[in-house]
């Protein structure tokens, strides 16, 4: 058994800038991660890729992940990637997997830094094979170039499909049309917050330029589309799409990329009973955290966009700041100097958050996400259909675990971790009920699947004779 | 709705309260359940729902064999086959070291008269379930014996509860129970509630609602864990459980295993949370594994603990109340009680209907528990 004073779940942007800032007092820091190599989600293979022709593919928002990654690395931190996390009890011990060999270890603090999702977007024929989110192709891009051969139809809302778009064109990528799925009236919606993003006017600089460069390309753009639909026997060969003025057209498609904007994870700190609160201006749960990061369990925080979505820069100064607060717990450093350290730190970190408002206006999920045909499959795993879960909706005002209980949605798996929002908002349509008093499901371990081999590795008594 | 639109009320949403408020309402009965959160929330909707006579205390074994014989017709009691399938459930003995355990209870059973459990070779258990490790040597066997499938079973329970008339209030956790002259008056949740006859079914809060009425029976409490694993191809029928360990192995009709065994996790009655404890699992992994060495890279998807009641001598409390008349308790099941849910309601119909049962159930008294306790 390892034992730290403080163990980080995840080396993104949060992750690493925690660890550099804890091991700056001398803390004894453990760093576990799923991925091969230090950078996140955002960042991913940046170590690598950044000096490389595709770092510039990728854009200067990227390549600034490598000297973080580079102090990291020169932090004196103990990193074990390729480690799955799949439950932590209270105390802290927590359980992970690396090499197939399950193990465990003590921590005095733990920092949850296991970053976003991208919010899971049913419609019919979205389990069909050629239908992929855009995180999911972009991954490929970041880790090892490959973009599809075939014209790409990209679908949905939010800075990441610009962003791809963009990236697509400068790798040679071919576009057959961008679904936009943002409904009419949201720029109205976002222009009140215009005035305080403007301290981050960097970010929104850059989305405009996105869009001249998409112009400049003549990718074929649709607005306002509410509805799409992939069709196609054994994988997409086609998709329809509708606008809100009522506009349906059917394409020949061979890849349809859809993205719907970032989530928080919430799965470990739903696990660890950290209390949860549900975010309007992002249609999800988020934790209940103080200004250090602390979550309502003592010694637990969460730092980075699973705390709430803000990007990376917001997530390396929450990172930061969480580092702090637990050299102060642990005695490393008193009181005054952390919250002298602190000021500089929240003042940035105040800039980017004045830029949230007017993107999660101006990106706000469309409601159709939220409200699937009866036919669309909900929960993957287990297959369930929105129709499904509605008829249990007709028997007492069931919540998001009885549901479970008896339709199997969530038991997969993913942990609920596609379905787990569908569910909750179907419900309380079908209930007159707010997402918030409907619920989440709870959170059984373990949190990623370790097999039952890896689990009895644990077991340390000698065999029964 | 006025205060006379009942005259029993079964307090406890799990199945054993469905099952009861089931048989009082086809017997006649006006019947309201309260629930404190939703039907099926803590033990009835965590257990490993082994359907299984196997083993059993030689109290039980009646009782028992009669719900094994309700189990058979199930589907004409609640309309529904519950997932109930009989392929039968093996206690393994890996050693001849084991085997004189399982001879021991067959002479038993055969003493008192009983043919439903034999002893089954090697080459028999090797054919009843291939997958088994070879180094296994024989096994105990009831055979029909089996498992249901507890979720589906709840929808049954309820949906005929309902069907006969049954009011179900759920998020209604009793605060408050006093005597109105021959009624009781109960308060629960938004619900206030007087009648003359109720059914305590409050599993691991079964000993507070005692107490609200002036039994003090002293109760445990349990927090089994269960493992379930990814979907797999079909690997065994039987329910396998083994000599000197904790494990009860099956697959359900999904393809998922699921293993339970009575490894105990954490339980907090007032917070009504239970957590799962990892290195404690790790044995009944071990012992999986080892029993099925084919499963050992199967992913387990989820695991949890449930929460319930078990009394000092892990035998339910089946009966009237010592001190309060109309009261009648059927809670403290201690890990084995989904087998008994049809026959226990049937049971406890026949007290508040007639005052009385043929069936054997003075092992089951309340007395034995409190009166061990004053003399100690």
């Amino acid at each position: 058994m390892t034992s730290v004073d403080l163990l980080i779940v995840g080396a993104g942007p949060a992750g690493m800038a925690a660890a550099v800032q804890a091991r700056r007092f001398g803390l004894d820091v453990l760093v576990v991660d799923d991925q091969p190599a230090p950078g996140g989600q955002i960042w991913r293979s940046v170590e690598t890729v950044a000096a490389a022709p595709r770092g510039k593919i990728l854009g200067q928002a990227y390549q600034a992940g490598k000297p973080l990654a580079d102090a990291f690395r020169a932090s004196g931190v103990r990193y074990q990637p390729g480690t799955q996390l799949w439950q932590i009890e209270p105390g802290f011990r927590a359980f992970v997997t690396r090499d197939r060999q399950a193990s465990t270890i003590e921590a005095r603090s733990v920092i949850l830094a296991t970053g976003a999702q991208e919010r899971p977007v049913p419609f019919a024929g979205w389990t069909l094979p050629g239908v992929l989110t855009v995180g999911a192709a972009q991954i490929l891009l970041k880790s090892s170039g490959q973009i599809p051969e075939k014209p790409v139809w990209i679908a949905g809302s939010g800075p990441l499909p610009l962003l791809y778009l963009v990236q697509l064109l400068r790798a040679g990528g071919k576009i057959a049309g961008y679904l936009d799925t943002t409904p009419p009236g949201r720029r109205r919606a976002a222009l009140p917050h215009l005035a305080k993003a403007l301290g981050a006017a960097g970010d929104l600089i850059k989305g405009l330029a996105w869009m001249g460069m998409l112009r400049k390309a003549r990718v074929p753009i649709v607005r306002h589309v509410a509805d799409i639909e992939a069709i196609g026997s054994e994988r997409i060969e086609s998709l329809m799409y509708r606008t809100r003025t009522g506009q349906e057209k059917t394409v020949p498609a061979d890849v349809l990329l859809v993205h719907e904007g970032v989530i928080p994870s919430i799965h470990g700190a739903l696990a660890l009973g950290c209390a949860v609160a549900w975010r309007d201006d992002q249609d999800c749960y988020a934790p209940v955290l103080d200004p250090w990061g602390e979550s309502s369990q003592a010694g637990i925080f969460v730092a980075g966009d699973g705390a709430g979505i803000a990007g990376a820069q917001a997530a390396s100064l929450r990172g930061e700041l969480a580092a702090l607060r637990v050299a102060v717990t642990l005695g490393r450093a008193s009181e005054q100097a952390a919250a002298e350290a602190a000021k500089p730190i929240r003042r940035k970190l105040d800039r980017q958050l004045a830029l949230r408002p007017f993107l999660d206006a101006l990106f706000k999920p469309r409601p159709e996400i939220f409200a699937p045909s009866d036919a669309t499959i909900v929960c993957r795993c287990e297959e369930v259909t929105a129709g499904d879960i509605r008829a249990m909706a007709d028997v007492g005002r069931p919540g998001p675990n009885q549901v479970k209980a008896f339709t199997r949605a969530g038991m997969g798996p993913c942990q609920g971790r596609q379905c787990g929002y569908t569910v909750t908002q179907i419900l309380a349509a079908a209930e007159g009920r707010t997402a918030q008093e409907v619920g989440f499901y709870r959170i059984r371990p373990p949190l990623k699947p370790v097999t039952l081999g890896e689990l009895a590795s644990l077991d340390r008594r000698e065999k029964v004779s | 709705m006025s205060r006379s639109a009942f005259d029993t009320a079964v307090i406890g949403g799990g199945l054993h309260g469905l099952s009861a408020a089931l048989h009082l309402a086809r017997a006649g009965r006006r019947v309201v359940l309260v629930e404190q959160n939703w039907v099926g929330r803590h033990a009835s909707g965590a257990t490993a729902a082994g359907v299984r006579t196997l083993g059993r205390d030689l109290a039980e074994v009646p009782i028992s064999l009669e719900s094994m014989e309700m189990w058979h017709r199930i589907e004409a009691i609640v309309g529904d086959h519950c997932g109930f399938h009989s392929y039968g459930q093996l206690r393994v003995a890996e050693f001849t070291a084991h085997l004189p355990s399982l001879e021991k209870r067959l002479e038993t059973m055969h003493q008192q008269g009983y043919g439903h459990e034999e002893i089954i070779d090697r080459a028999e258990l090797l054919k009843l379930v291939p997958a088994i490790a070879p180094h296994c040597v024989g096994a105990l066997i009831a055979r029909r014996d089996g498992a249901a499938d507890p979720h589906r079973a709840l929808r049954a329970f309820r949906r005929s509860c309902e069907g006969a008339g049954v009011v179900i209030h759920e998020g209604c956790g009793v605060t408050a129970i006093d005597r109105r002259g021959s009624d009781w008056h109960i308060r629960a949740g938004e619900q206030e509630i007087t009648v003359p006859v109720i059914v305590n079914a409050a599993g691991a809060w079964a000993a507070r609602l005692a107490a609200l009425v002036g039994d003090d029976i002293p109760l445990g409490l349990k927090a089994s864990m269960m493992i379930v694993t990814e979907r797999l191809a079909p690997l065994l029928k039987p329910v396998v459980s083994v000599v000197g360990r904790s494990l009860s192995f099956k697959q359900s009709d999904q393809g998922t295993l699921v293993i339970g065994g009575g490894l105990q996790g954490r339980a907090d009655i007032d917070a009504q949370k239970s957590a799962v404890d990892f290195t404690e699992l790790a044995k009944g992994a071990r012992a999986a594994t080892d029993l099925f060495p084919s499963v050992k890279d199967v992913r387990i998807t989820r695991s949890w603990a449930g929460i319930e009641a078990k009394t000092k001598d892990l035998l339910p409390v089946i009966g009237p109340s010592p001190n309060a008349s109309g009261v009648f308790h059927a809670f403290g099941f201690s890990g084995h009680g989904f087998q008994l849910v049809p026959v226990v309601g049937s049971i406890i119909a026949d007290l508040v209907v007639s005052g009385k049962t043929q069936r054997h159930i003075s092992p089951f008294s309340a007395e034995r528990l409190m009166t061990t306790r004053a003399a100690a």
